[in-house]
């Protein structure tokens, strides 16, 4: 990874926690589908980002948001559920003859086919974590299926749409 | 034990997710606790400005709005006057001055606010420097909004009535029978008023105020109306819905109350070893 492409993820983290933070807080769609737009930048990190850093710059990011939701250490939990899973699930979904080095794992370098492959579970694996945590001892399990399910749904929308109207097509972003 | 070793590197992710889990869970945990102060909030200088910025902005779209509430609220403040001013060719006895001023008030405006998850919290513009303590009330025009949390210097936190953590003493006003308000996590527009005994004739359409016994809240601000009674499952109380009378999505300028004898009741509450709901 270059400077450049250091500079890039700063201002990509730091753009997409403002859209959270400002604009996407109180937004819920029908009640149950919220967007978790700022889970983009986790999931474009570079495939050979994983283990130590990975985990520990997740964990900051979600608290960041956290602080700024008030729900302390709730986005901290499950945003550290995704970035432990996301190298063994893309172990798991890796194409035939692995990936490049120089591969980036969004929408204009993979296609769209594994682009949801790989978002859509992890997104489901946050958002199930982040609503069980939130929900604790006073709803029940359907109101959290029902609100992980279109939240995940949701949020992978968004991000594709934001990666068509925003990522360049060739060299990642 | 070099092999054991060995055997914790190749976990060190694992045991790295572990540990944050753990840590997530505890701030979890001491965030939750109703009467822990916790330190990251928004409340904090940062934060607070960037919200407040943001409210700025925001609020700047529903002045119309919020000019248009003062302004029913001046109305209905001035008729009130009308009653109170003495006329001028009765006998007026003046109270003693230990009666007065039990409760005092404050204004505010909602920085950051949130609807949509089971423990929300407001954030408001004043802080300690303005004399707002952890314990006061908060509400507006429409109704009964919340409890100051945790402050800071320029800003404070409080408890949305949208909070599963918040119970709140409240009375039907018809009939003057006690319950309690908490809600349930689930619709932002309805809560839940606890423990009406079965003998209690409540009926949709009866307007639910605060008691005033828990000293937070002077006695008959509004909390909302009975919408629906249902026998329920508990075998000793009615199963009763209230509609909020506050729209928690729209409410920008709120009113912080302090009790001036919040302390001594306490206190004594204390001494007597009854556990106060808020």
């Amino acid at each position: 990874m270059n400077f450049r492409s250091l500079i890039t993820y700063v201002f990509l983290v730091i753009c997409l926690c403002l859209v959270q933070i400002l604009l996407l807080k109180n937004l819920a769609l029908f009640g149950v589908a919220f967007c978790f737009i700022y889970l983009l930048a986790i999931l474009s990190f570079p495939i050979s980002l994983r283990g130590f850093p990975l985990i520990l710059m997740s964990f900051g990011i979600g608290l960041l948001v956290d602080v700024f939701y008030d729900t302390l250490g709730l986005h901290a939990s499950a945003v550290t559920l995704l970035a432990f899973l996301r190298p063994y699930w893309l172990k798991a979904i890796s194409p035939n003859g692995g990936y490049d080095d120089a591969n980036f794992p969004t929408l204009p370098e993979m296609g769209i086919g594994w682009y949801i492959s790989y978002t859509l579970p992890l997104v489901f694996a946050f958002s199930l974590m982040f609503f069980i945590a939130d929900q604790w001892g006073t709803g029940g399990l359907f109101g959290v299926l029902n609100k992980s399910f279109f939240s995940s749904i949701f949020t992978v929308i968004m991000a594709i749409i934001v990666q068509l109207l925003f990522f360049k097509r060739r060299r990642g972003i | 034990m070099l092999r054991i070793l060995q055997f914790l590197y190749s976990l060190r992710s694992f045991l790295l997710f572990v540990l944050l889990e753990v840590l997530a869970i505890g701030l979890i945990v001491s965030n939750n606790s109703p009467q822990g102060a916790a330190f990251f909030n928004s409340s904090n200088a940062v934060t607070g400005s960037v919200l407040k910025t943001r409210s700025d902005v925001v609020d700047f779209f529903s002045l119309a709005e919020a000019n248009e509430a003062l302004l029913v609220e001046n109305a209905a403040l001035l008729e009130h006057l009308k009653t109170l001013n003495s006329i001028p060719d009765s006998m007026t006895i003046q109270l003693d001055s230990a009666l007065e001023a039990q409760f005092t008030f404050k204004g505010a405006r909602i920085i950051s606010n949130s609807l949509r998850f089971s423990q929300n919290h407001i954030t408001l513009n004043k802080g300690s420097k303005d004399g707002v303590k952890p314990g006061m009330g908060v509400f507006n025009e429409e109704g009964v909004i919340g409890r100051v949390k945790s402050v800071s210097e320029n800003y404070s936190v409080a408890f949305s009535l949208l909070n599963t953590e918040l119970k709140l003493s409240s009375k039907i006003k018809s009939n003057n029978s006690f319950g309690t308000t908490k809600w349930d996590g689930k619709n932002s527009e309805k809560s839940k008023l606890l423990y009406v005994p079965r003998h209690v004739n409540a009926n949709p359409g009866d307007t639910i105020v605060t008691t005033g016994f828990s000293a937070v809240f002077p006695e008959g601000i509004i909390i909302g109306i009975i919408e629906s009674v249902d026998q329920g499952e508990d075998p000793n109380f009615l199963d009763i819905v209230i509609k909020l009378s506050t729209d928690f999505s729209k409410a920008h300028y709120v009113y912080l109350v302090e009790n001036a004898r919040l302390d001594e009741i306490d206190s004594l509450h204390m001494n007597s070893d009854i556990e106060n709901e808020f």
